[in-house]
């Protein structure tokens, strides 16, 4: 009976939808996200799902997932392990094993395990759940004949009828977790605002899903994960990494007055950036799909050159071919924001997986002494401070400004409350002034921050080049000269140093004098903080620093670094920020934590690597 | 004829300018620095990108905004300062080996965009600034340094790329041929979209008399037409020739034999959409064609950005929000009281 049921309050439960790529779990992991959000939950999502767009159906590589962490208060990662996993297949039951806990509730397709369903997944038995060695209660619904039979009526054909299953599995989630079906039905009704009969559809399977739940008198605990009001007041929206990254530069041509031009080029998984921006026309956002990186990057420099603020957007191997002309804005002096949307590599790599490894080309991957500026985004929400940040230092330093963010904080979504704009600092470009006309060089600079005054082409008076050759300190002519060279590149590099000044400085979270400070840099700040905080209620001294300036350092990165005994970089590569450390702070003493997995910490893992870090001496 | 706002002088930068004595590049220089007086633009609302070559040193030499950017990237930058400030003149100055190798790809991409650019350029079939190579419109057999037994690739003719990219303009002029120069680099101003003006221009320490034919006043008249728009097709010291339509090609004829008058040759059509007989004209080589000066083909379309800023315009004629937190707010938002 459904009041037998017992409830259970919980503070945090991750759910992991999974199941065939063509199975709509994005779409079903979304949806449960968003109305948690709207119900006041915290949120923290991780799409997982492979590179190829349909891999074969019902096989290991096709198996595509969803992972949401909702949390009564704030939750900082999309979680270790699952409480809830849905299988639709066995496939998927397969792949996600390992994200299960003795506790976790597991509900499948019983429909699809069949004898061979289990053949695609190479099983070799025909019971999935005594080969995986699964003890878990586990709720089977037939999920794909009862959608059959629900819809038999509707004019749907069988195919699309099965399509809305996942729509039942969400059901089926929604009552285990007690949330109510209305948003979820408005979400629905707008996505298939143009195909009623199909947003009715999946409606009526959600309500199926739901009811079923109720109906199999299963002694199934359901949980309830309240919304515990710490948050702060006002109108809040979901974003993903990329979103809140074309948000931010969105909001940087407000404040600067300039028209944001995009060049760029799709790449898995920075191209949702080019989406969002060319759909933004009301906002007068220019956007340029280019016949490869190279031209993103270079018909962003022209852009920049006549006066706008210029973005293109790529991931590691499109770096890679931006490089040459990302050095043109590092000589001619120009503004441009580069984002790096990092994935596994080297080469093509792991396209849809996440790394931190390309640190150090965003540092020094370029030839010549190549100063410029390096900021990675920590989380999902942080892409907008960060990209705001980043065109601001671009616009007002004169230098490209790379952006590094990964695909773990780009696809996961947080919610985020909507900023004001005008809590964000003032945008003022270096520009030219009329005073200046009778006197003024190209590279003629402030002298304080060595920034060189901006002068766009339709001014009048102030005609001029620049280019990819050296020019003379003083007269801004091209110069081979050997003293000249030495002190523009000097000047160059002073240049970046400088606007250490203008960044926040580095904070330490916790104990001044604990026995470890955990170093992390970029998307990893979720983990890393919930696996500190964990120390932390351990009773473990355990203190936490985490860079978002990576070049350069914030000012008082030494001073806060030699004060603790063991610090520990952790980091998604194999050492690239610990060697960067080492070798701007001489004789710094630090040990390392490295995973290239292409997939998020392990916060678990985490604590006990600490807990070892600090029983070692 | 309404008095010249501005003068070539107004143009010239106070560079040294640094090219060989004798070469072609030169000349260029002096009939582009003319034609833009002849256009009336500012100089403040011109715009030169180049790539690297010899001839990419040219922004230097200019008294306008000028960007002398990296090897084979001029189209690429050139189509962003354009879509950027479509206000902007923009010129973008290429060699043969920075237009159609290295930067091939961006080349035919802008032509097939219909960037409102005008290209310039300077094919004398060989890489001059690294001394010596050959390139991509060398001909086959072509000894150089990096081909010391000839070379064993055909050549492109930037003809065929242009139209296969589907270009609206091309020209051609002969780099010492000043006021024919002049009045092929305005027209390609003119034009909107993409314009591409070949110069034959002669390399004079790595590949002196590459354009022997036509590189003289006299060889001209014997070896090349210069194409107008509404005028018959003849050519020689006397006029003497003509082009006439022969099947699915053209032939040289002589007015007065076989009873060929000037009302059988071709009158030249530069706006014809059809670009098979402007191909043709554009191919034509010696001993047996003249080579063809003069604008070839000129054919009105939308370009790039004025579409890319309409589309803009279109949108928010139907979206009135212009501010980000409101666009953010009208979005599937909710709140937390």
């Amino acid at each position: 009976m459904a009041d037998e049921i017992v409830v259970k309050e919980l503070e945090r439960v991750v759910v992991r939808f999974s199941g065939d790529s063509g199975d709509g779990m994005q779409l079903a992991g979304n949806i449960f996200s968003n109305l948690s959000a709207v119900l006041g939950n915290d949120i923290s999502t991780f799409p997982d799902y492979p590179a190829e767009i349909r891999a074969p159906q019902g096989t290991i590589s096709g198996v595509s997932g969803f992972q949401v962490h909702i949390g009564a208060k704030k939750v900082f990662t999309s979680g270790d392990k699952c409480d809830v996993l849905v299988a639709m297949n066995p496939a998927a039951l397969k792949t996600n094993v390992k994200f299960i806990t003795p506790q976790s509730i597991i509900i499948i397709d019983s429909d699809s395990f069949t004898k061979k369903d289990l053949e695609k997944a190479l099983y070799n038995t025909d019971d999935a759940f005594a080969e995986l060695n699964i003890h878990n209660q586990v709720i089977d619904a037939p999920i794909t004949s009862m959608c059959k039979e629900s819809l038999k009526d509707s004019g749907l054909d069988n195919k699309a009828a099965v399509r809305c299953k996942n729509m039942f599995a969400l059901g089926l989630v929604c009552w285990l977790i007690n949330r109510p079906l209305d948003h979820a039905m408005h979400m629905l009704q707008e996505k298939f605002s143009k195909k009623p009969s199909i947003a009715e559809a999946n409606i009526k399977v959600l309500t199926d899903g739901y009811n079923y739940g109720h109906n199999i008198h299963a002694s199934i605990s359901t949980y309830v994960v309240e919304s515990k009001g710490e948050k702060e007041k006002g109108f809040y929206t979901d974003v993903n990494g990329n979103l809140a990254t074309a948000y931010g530069l969105v909001a940087a041509a407000e404040k600067s007055g300039l028209q944001l031009f995009l060049g760029s080029y799709p790449i898995t998984p920075a191209t949702d950036i080019l989406h969002y921006l060319s759909k933004w026309k009301e906002l007068g956002v220019v956007t340029v799909q280019c016949e490869d990186e190279i031209s993103g990057a270079c018909s962003a420099i022209g852009a920049s050159f006549a006066g706008n603020l210029a973005v293109t957007s790529t991931s590691g191997p499109g770096v890679c071919l931006k490089s040459e002309a990302i050095n043109l804005a590092v000589i001619a002096e120009l503004p441009l924001v580069i984002v790096n949307v990092q994935r596994g590599g080297p080469s093509t790599g792991l396209p849809t997986k996440s790394e931190q490894t390309d640190l150090l080309q965003a540092v020094y991957g370029r030839n010549g002494e190549s100063p410029l500026v390096v900021i990675a985004a920590t989380s999902p929400t942080n892409c907008f401070d960060s990209a705001y940040m980043a065109a601001k230092i671009a616009l007002e330093h004169m230098t490209p400004v790379i952006l590094l963010t990964d695909g773990y904080i780009a696809n996961g979504s947080a919610a985020w409350k909507i900023p004001s704009l005008k809590d964000y600092p003032e945008i003022k470009p270096n520009y030219v002034t009329k005073e200046m006309q009778e006197v003024w060089k190209p590279y003629m600079r402030n002298p304080e921050s060595q920034v060189r005054y901006w002068a766009t082409p339709g001014m009048e008076g102030f005609m001029h080049r620049v280019g990819g050759l050296e020019k003379d300190f003083v007269t801004s002519a091209i110069s081979t000269d050997a003293d000249n060279h030495q002190i523009m590149t000097l000047t160059r590099q002073a240049k970046i140093d400088y606007i250490a000044n203008c960044i926040p400085e580095l904070e330490v979270q916790g104990d001044k004098d604990a026995d470890l400070l955990v170093v992390g840099w970029g998307g990893t700040y979720g983990h890393l903080y919930s696996a500190v905080e964990k120390c932390n209620q351990e009773g473990k001294k355990v203190a936490f620093a985490h860079f978002q300036y990576i070049n350069p350092l914030p000012k008082n990165t030494e001073e806060v670094l030699r004060a603790f005994k063991k610090i520990v970089v952790v980091e998604q590569n194999l050492g690239q920020f610990a060697g960067l450390l080492r070798m701007k702070i001489p004789g710094l003493d630090i040990c390392q934590f490295n995973r290239v997995k292409g997939q998020p910490f392990n916060v678990v893992r985490l604590v006990e690597e600490f807990t070892k870090l600090m029983e070692e001496k | 004829m309404s008095e010249q706002l501005y003068t070539a002088k107004d143009f010239k930068s106070d560079q040294y300018v640094r090219w060989c004595p004798g070469c072609g590049d030169h000349a260029l220089l002096n009939s582009l620095h003319k034609a833009m007086a002849e256009l009336g633009i500012a100089p403040n609302m011109t715009a030169v990108i180049s790539g690297i070559g010899c001839s990419s040193r040219l922004p230097y030499y200019m008294n306008t905004y000028g960007f002398h950017t990296i090897h084979g990237r001029a189209a690429a930058i050139a189509t962003g300062v354009k879509v950027a400030n479509p206000d902007l003149t923009v010129w973008q100055i290429s060699g043969d080996g920075d237009g159609l190798a290295i930067g091939g790809n961006h080349f035919i991409h802008a032509i097939r965009r219909n960037v409102n650019i005008n290209l310039v350029l300077l094919n004398n079939r060989i890489y001059g600034l690294t001394k010596g190579q050959y390139s991509p419109t060398s001909p086959r057999g072509f000894v150089s340094k990096s081909s010391p037994y000839g070379t064993v690739e055909d050549p492109f003719r930037p003809a065929e790329l242009i139209f296969g990219a589907r270009g609206k303009f091309f020209g051609r002029c002969v780099d010492v041929d000043g006021p024919s120069s002049v009045e092929v680099l305005t027209a390609s101003a003119r034009h909107k979209g993409t314009s591409v003006v070949e110069v034959l221009q002669n390399c004079v320490i790595f590949n002196d008399g590459c354009h022997s034919a036509v590189a003289t006043k006299e060889g001209r008249a014997k070896n090349a037409i210069h194409l107008k728009h509404g005028q018959p097709m003849l050519f020689g010291e006397n006029n003497e020739k003509g082009l006439m339509q022969e099947g699915f090609g053209l032939k040289v004829v002589t007015l007065g034999e076989n009873g060929i008058t000037e009302k059988d040759i071709l009158v030249h059509d530069a706006h014809c959409e059809d670009n098979t007989l402007h191909m043709k004209l554009a191919l034509m080589e010696g001993p047996d064609f003249p080579i063809a000066l003069g604008v070839i083909r000129d054919v009105e379309a939308l370009s790039y950005e004025e579409c890319v800023h309409a589309q803009i315009k279109d949108v928010q004629a139907k979206k009135p929000i212009r501010k980000l937190e409101d666009f953010l707010l009208s979005g599937e938002t909710w709140e937390i009281k």
